[in-house]
Formats: structure tokens, sequence, C-alpha cells
């Protein structure tokens, strides 16, 4: 196994090795036993400093990013774009080069442009932690889902995992495609013909348009929000509409000759792309997929602190 | 060209071993306020020995645990190699206990510095002593000295303390290497 990882930021699924998906999982199992203790902290990062920079809402994975800095003892400042100077027209690069003039080492940025985290990257002299930037990856996400789905099946090679949803504004599908394929699992993505990308066949995961087919075919579901707020183009002619073709209930699952793991990596609408009894069931790892969120954070925050060069 | 000098031979260990823990049952008897705790990776077995054995001459069970150091470690980021963690096993409270910490070589004391700062995260143990196999002289970085120990020995810099063990060698021996 490696020791150490392959890149000096986490921008992609895409640019990392396969060794580097098994020592971040190695590492967050140690991370997850740590969160279960009686004093959940360890004082790996009591040097490094980490800004959380938010120009997108968020409430999990901002609240995650910063349990995870907090266990590992890290200083942490935040920032959100709503009430701040980019109000102002400041530009991105601008921005936080006054941010890390502050002393910071290590930048975790949410925007909505594809790309950002990388551009960031390349202009500024600090760790950069992508936590979803546009439609283009949200690299952290995927990882706690292949280590949710490692967790209750013991393996991920030669599973079934269908993803079902809104493919094409998805940063979560995308990761989650590239992740799950490194780490040897069959991807199906499924959703209605206006949610998904053309060539999706081309990056070698199949392509289903029937919900019912996907969970027939599947061992995992996981199962993505319809992004209400990236509507504006009407995409299907309803919410209820969408509900009916694509909507997983109870009694689907139960029609199924297997049991199926199902997978949400929320906010969930709830009676929307799944009921609440879905949600709520023994067959649902929701919660699981949040509480390893943190210990997929704090590896990743600690592999890549132990590259930053000390002064 | 490194060379190797035998300093523990594979039936000097058990003799260790025996007097290691003649002298934990002369200090805490039947182990009833006592748990054992091995640091991780390289104390663990040592420590399951011990374990085994006092098991054995106590007749009843010893409560027994593994504890990892990394996240604790004052090396981090300051090493050429990244640190990989082990598993840490302590599914019972150290509050108000006797601890019994197990490493095999003492060598700049942080390690132990490490383990005594990961340790209090599992509740205040009413004491802490810590046993080792090899103490190396004249090397020490941290006021820490072990209280029970299986041999003292004199190393210089370019040497290091390898101890090999059954389960993993095939053999048990301790050899001072130097490179």
């Amino acid at each position: 196994m490696a020791q150490a990882l392959s890149t000096p930021h986490l921008i992609s699924i895409k640019e990392l090795k396969t060794e580097d998906l098994e020592l971040i999982f190695s590492t967050a199992d140690n991370f997850k036993d740590v969160i279960n203790r009686p004093i959940k902290k360890v004082p790996s990062l009591r040097d490094i400093t980490i800004a959380n920079i938010f120009f997108e809402n968020s409430t999990r994975t901002r609240l995650s990013f910063e349990l995870a800095e907090k266990r590992l003892s890290a200083d942490v400042v935040n920032f959100s774009s709503s009430g701040s100077s980019v109000s102002k027209g400041e530009t991105l690069v601008d921005t936080v080069k006054n941010i890390l003039a502050m002393k910071v080492d290590m930048v975790v940025m949410r925007h909505s442009s594809p790309g950002a985290c990388q551009f960031l990257a390349a202009n500024i002299d600090a760790k950069v932690v992508n936590a979803g930037d546009g439609a283009h990856e949200h690299p952290t996400q995927a990882l706690l889902d292949a280590f949710s789905i490692r967790e209750k099946y013991g393996y991920i090679v030669g599973l079934k995992v269908a993803i079902i949803g809104d493919i094409l504004h998805s940063r979560v599908a995308m990761s989650n495609i590239f992740c799950l394929q490194k780490l040897g699992a069959e991807v199906m993505v499924c959703g209605p013909t206006t949610l998904m990308p053309r060539y999706m066949a081309e990056l070698g995961v199949k392509v289903e348009h029937d919900v019912r087919k996907a969970l027939a075919w599947c061992d995992v579901a996981n199962v993505l929000r319809i992004q209400l707020e990236r509507q504006q183009t009407k995409y299907f002619p309803s919410l209820r509409e969408y509900t009916l073709q694509f909507g997983i209930n109870k009694a689907m699952l139960e029609n199924l000759d297997k049991e199926i793991t199902i997978m949400h990596p929320g906010p969930i609408n709830r009676g929307v792309e799944i009921t609440s009894d879905v949600a709520d069931s023994g067959q649902s790892i929701i919660l699981n997929q949040v509480e390893n969120g943190v210990a997929i954070r704090m590896a990743v925050l600690y592999l890549l602190a132990d590259k930053i060069v000390r002064a | 060209m490194s060379e190797r000098r035998l300093i523990v031979e594979t039936k000097q260990l058990p003799i260790i071993i025996d007097r290691l823990c003649a002298q934990l049952i002369e200090r805490h008897g039947a182990f009833e306020n006592t748990v054992i705790i091995g640091l991780q990776p390289r104390g663990a077995l040592l420590a399951s020995r011990i374990h085994q054995k006092i098991e054995k001459l106590t007749g009843h069970p010893v409560t027994f645990g593994l504890l990892d150091v990394t996240f604790y470690r004052d090396d981090f980021r300051r090493r050429e190699e990244p640190l990989i963690p082990s598993a840490t096993r302590i599914d019972f409270s150290i509050e108000g206990k006797q601890v019994v910490l197990i490493d095999d070589v003492f060598y700049t004391g942080r390690t132990i510095r490490a383990g005594l700062d990961a340790l209090i995260d599992f509740g205040r143990p009413a004491k802490v002593e810590l046993l080792v196999l090899i103490e190396r002289r004249y090397t020490q970085e941290f006021p820490v000295k072990p209280d029970f120990l299986g041999k003292r020995v004199n190393t210089g810099d370019t040497e290091k303390v390898l101890v090999e063990w059954k389960e993993v060698n095939g053999k048990d021996n301790v050899w001072i290497v130097s490179q």
C-alpha cells in the first residue's frame, strides 16, 4: 500500500490512483475509531490553520469538514461569500490570497464554477481540498460513499452500484463514477433523458432510463437529490411527475428479489426522489454516510497536511 | 554494509518474559484493577505474550488492549517517511485503573510521551507503569524511564535495535544492527 498520497491537493477523484484511495480508506478506518472514543480528538494538526471557503451553500459538507478539522486540532477559519467583499467585486484569487496572507496552510473550497479549485491550486501556495466545484467533482463525497459501501459489504470489487436521479447537474455522480470504477465496481446511471449528460456511456457506465430496471440490476442504489435550485429550465414537467417516474418507494424495494442498499448524499427531498419510509428503513445507510464523512475528511486533511513543508 | 550482533537469543527470551511477568505479579497481584496495554505496532506482540503468560499464572482473565500513538507523535511532518497508523483496540475504560504500558524498545522516550497523551484520551488512570524489553542507554531525550526492564544495552548513533518475533520472523531474536 502507498504510504503517501500521489497528489499535493485533492481536486478530483479522476487524478487519484487506486493506491491513494486505499490509503485514504485505511487512514479513515483509524479516524473512525478516534471519533468513537470518549475524547474524539487527536493533536496531529495543531500547528495547521485551515480556511473553509464556501462560495455556495452547504450544511453537511461544511459542518463535516469543520468537525474533521477540529478533531485533528487544526485552527479553523470560516468564510462564506454572502456578506463578504466578493459582493463588492473582489476576484477569487484576491479573496483567497488575502486569507492566505493571514498564514493559512490549507484551503477547503466550494465554488459554483467547475475547475475553480484547480485554478486556485495553481495560483496560491496552500494545499487545496475541493468541497464541490460546480457540476465537476465532489471528491470527498465519493470517497465517503465508497467507504460506506466498503464498510457495509467488506469489499467493493464486483458490486453493482446504480446512481439514480439528476446526473446532469451532479458533481457527486461524476466523482462517484470515477471512484467506484477505480475500485472495481460496476456503475449504472439512471435518470430522465433530459437530466442525463450526453456521451455518458463513453465513461464506461451503463445508462438506464427505467428506475425499476436499475433497482433490479443493482446491489447499491445511490439516489441523488433533485436540485430544485437548478431547475430554471424545465427538465421535467413537474416534481409530481418526476416522483411518479423516478421516485423510489418501499413497495418497489419489496418487489425486488434481493435486499439492496440505499444511499443518498443529502439533503433529501423527502417524498420526491425517495419516500420517508425508504430513507429511514434498515436498508438505508444514509446516516452512516454522514458519520463516515467526518472520518474520510480527517484522513484526507491528515494525509495532505503531511505534505506541507515545515518552515 | 550492515552488521548485526545478537543480544538476546531464542532461548533467552522466554526467561526474560517469565521474569518480567513475575515482577508484574509481585507488584499487581491478581491484576484485578490492572490492565495491560501494548503500544502499536512493535510492542503489540510482546504485550500479547506477557498478557497470555499473566493470565496463565493468575488463572483468570486480564484486561488487554492495544494503543496506536501515530496521531499523537511529535514528528508528524518532520520526518522523511510518512507515519502509517495501526489499529487501536481499547474497548474498556481506563478510569481509575493501573495501566502497564508495554513497548519493545525504549530509545528516546518520545513514543512513550505520545503514548501517555494517547492513553489519557481513554480516561484518567490511577497509575501508569512502563515495561520494555530493551532499553538503549544514553539515548533518552525525555524524562521518562521504564519501570520494568528486560535488558539494557549500549548502542551508538548509527546502530538500531531489531526485535524479531516467532509470529512474524519465525524465530525470537534481538539484534543490534549497525549501518
